[in-house]
């Protein structure tokens, strides 16, 4: 790695730590989503018949739906605190690069709200009919959706930074983004539940993942640099 | 040469005075090619063989879905202009063109919503392009919203470009959608390689339809993108005489 | 004339999505046109008080 490369690394893994031990000294607020999720996927049964056929059905949307708005919630913490308190400021004059460094942030706060929530989303998915061996092939559709949904997310998170109560703006701005993620991830996470093959969505929610991390972060740099201006 | 003329129209007072000198230009020719072709394809074209008369919705909703991609592109790259070489009135014509790509987008969901209720037995469908064309509607919607939550203009201006470029992605996906997905929609008859399949006295006024539209379009972009840049100027004699030439009548 | 207006039976379609297709066209450009006068009255008004303060 040249010099310029590992420099780059260091300072993305400076942020990272930083970003962990902050997030831990307060994990109160990193359990919000995970409430909010729980709490959205228990309406679902709530407000229908709860036979178990007819959830196992519903269980898929039911549960993207509820990760899409719990990463909503969360993304509240993404860049905030930072731009607040001039953190990111100081980012952005590192003369390190600039989305490398908010790709780490994006990476840490996935860490935080996106997997704890793709981790508990197989249980809740089990509520809701789905067969125990299914588990595993729910799990990965779910990792790898929730990290297309933060990386998209910084990018709303970007945009409207320079805004006063962002969140119905927010929302309108990701969510037209999300929706290949949504409609691929619900349709391999039904498949799972039928315990047929995942491959096809899989692979899509994949190349979606990877195209977020290569653009995201650029687009992400963009809109904050202009926020902070 | 180029590059000065490309310089000039960045200069608020000669856009705001070329784009007044031009706007007749467009809307004349415009409101004839639309009557023109409007009238052509609702009185004069012969009904569909299995549509019967209600194919003529097409001379409606096919213009405004393809201008609603076309402005929305426009769109795109005037902010990317605007962003890149900051030029101001670049911003100005990308917030001029908004509303307007918005009207496209949503009458060309409304109009395909009336299409397809006798066509397909259904008001609605998740079907990828209608899905897609929504989406192009949010970041319509999304891009004024953005532009008008934000209080300095000049930030808003840069951020909503932001948006809109990242949004440009959506584009191609609709054009393509129905190609790459099994759809209600038939593959493009039109926009073909191998040329149009459309019997010509239904393609002659859909094209003048079209042609009229899009002048329209360029139309209302200048007079809209007039006061754009009015509301960005930033002092100046011309700013004084523009605003005293035309007295009251705009 | 009635066999014109009735569109073979889909006349409800037909011409709400004409009403609704020149109805969005005149109804931006009333609008635009709108904006200029406004934004012609907003700089005439800056430029005013610009010019009237010391």
């Amino acid at each position: 790695m040249s010099s310029l490369q590992s420099s780059a690394w260091r300072a993305a893994s400076t942020v990272i730590r930083r970003d962990l031990l902050l997030a831990f000294r307060r994990p109160g607020e990193w359990l919000q989503p995970l409430a909010f999720f729980l709490i959205v996927t228990l309406l679902f049964p709530l407000s229908t018949d709860p036979e178990l056929a007819r959830l196992r059905q519903l269980a898929p949307a039911a549960l993207w739906v509820a990760l899409l708005l719990a990463s909503m919630l969360a993304l509240d913490f993404l860049f905030r605190e930072d731009a607040n308190d001039g953190t990111l400021e100081q980012l952005a004059l590192s003369g390190q690069p600039f989305a490398v460094l908010l790709l780490a942030k994006t990476a840490t706060h996935w860490m935080l709200t996106g997997l704890p929530l793709a981790v508990v989303a197989p249980l809740a998915a089990v509520a809701l009919g789905a067969p125990a061996s299914s588990v595993p092939q729910v799990l990965v559709t779910l990792l790898l959706g929730s990290v297309s949904l933060s990386l998209i997310g910084s990018i709303g998170a970007g945009l409207t930074l320079g805004v006063r109560r962002s969140g119905a703006l927010l929302s309108l701005l990701v969510l037209p983004l999300a929706i290949p993620t949504l409609v691929f991830g619900a349709r391999a996470t039904q498949l799972a539940m039928v315990g047929e093959s995942v491959a096809g969505p899989l692979y899509l929610l994949g190349a979606l993942a990877v195209l977020g991390l290569t653009l995201a972060p650029l687009a992400a740099a963009a809109a904050v640099r202009i926020s902070l201006e | 040469m180029s590059w000065a003329w490309f310089h000039r129209f960045g200069s608020p007072p000669y856009f705001y005075r070329v784009a007044g000198l031009l706007t007749p230009w467009f809307a004349w020719p415009a409101a004839v090619l639309l009557v023109v072709g409007l009238g052509w394809g609702l009185f004069v074209s012969p009904p569909d063989k299995l549509q019967g008369d209600a194919y003529r919705i097409i001379y409606i909703h096919v213009p405004n879905s393809w201008l609603s991609l076309m402005s929305y592109s426009a769109m795109a790259v005037s902010a990317a202009i605007g962003l890149i070489w900051r030029i101001k009135v670049a911003h100005a014509v990308a917030a001029a063109i908004a509303p307007a790509g918005a009207a496209f987008t949503a009458v060309s969901l409304l109009t395909g919503m009336l299409w397809g209720q006798p066509m397909w037995g259904t008001y609605w469908a998740w079907d990828p392009r209608i899905v897609f064309e929504l989406v192009l509607l949010f970041f319509f919607l999304g891009y004024i919203a953005l532009r008008s939550a934000i209080d300095d203009l000049n930030r808003a201006d840069r951020t909503s470009a932001v948006l809109a470029i990242v949004g440009v992605v959506n584009v191609p996906i609709v054009h393509y959608s129905v190609i790459w997905w099994n759809s209600l929609h038939q593959a493009p008859s039109v926009l073909r390689t191998d040329g149009p399949s459309m019997p010509i006295q239904m393609l002659a006024p859909l094209l003048v339809s079209f042609l009229g539209f899009t002048l329209y379009f360029v139309a209302v972009m200048l007079v809209r993108a007039r006061a754009e840049v009015l509301h960005r100027e930033r002092g100046g004699d011309w700013i004084r005489e523009a605003v005293a030439m035309h007295g009251n009548s705009p | 004339m009635s066999e014109f207006l009735h569109m073979s039976g889909y006349a409800v379609y037909v011409w709400t999505s004409y009403i609704v297709g020149v109805g969005a066209l005149l109804i931006n450009v009333w609008w635009a046109r709108r904006n200029l006068a406004r934004a012609r009255l907003a700089a005439a008004r800056r430029i005013a008080t610009r010019e009237s303060a010391p």
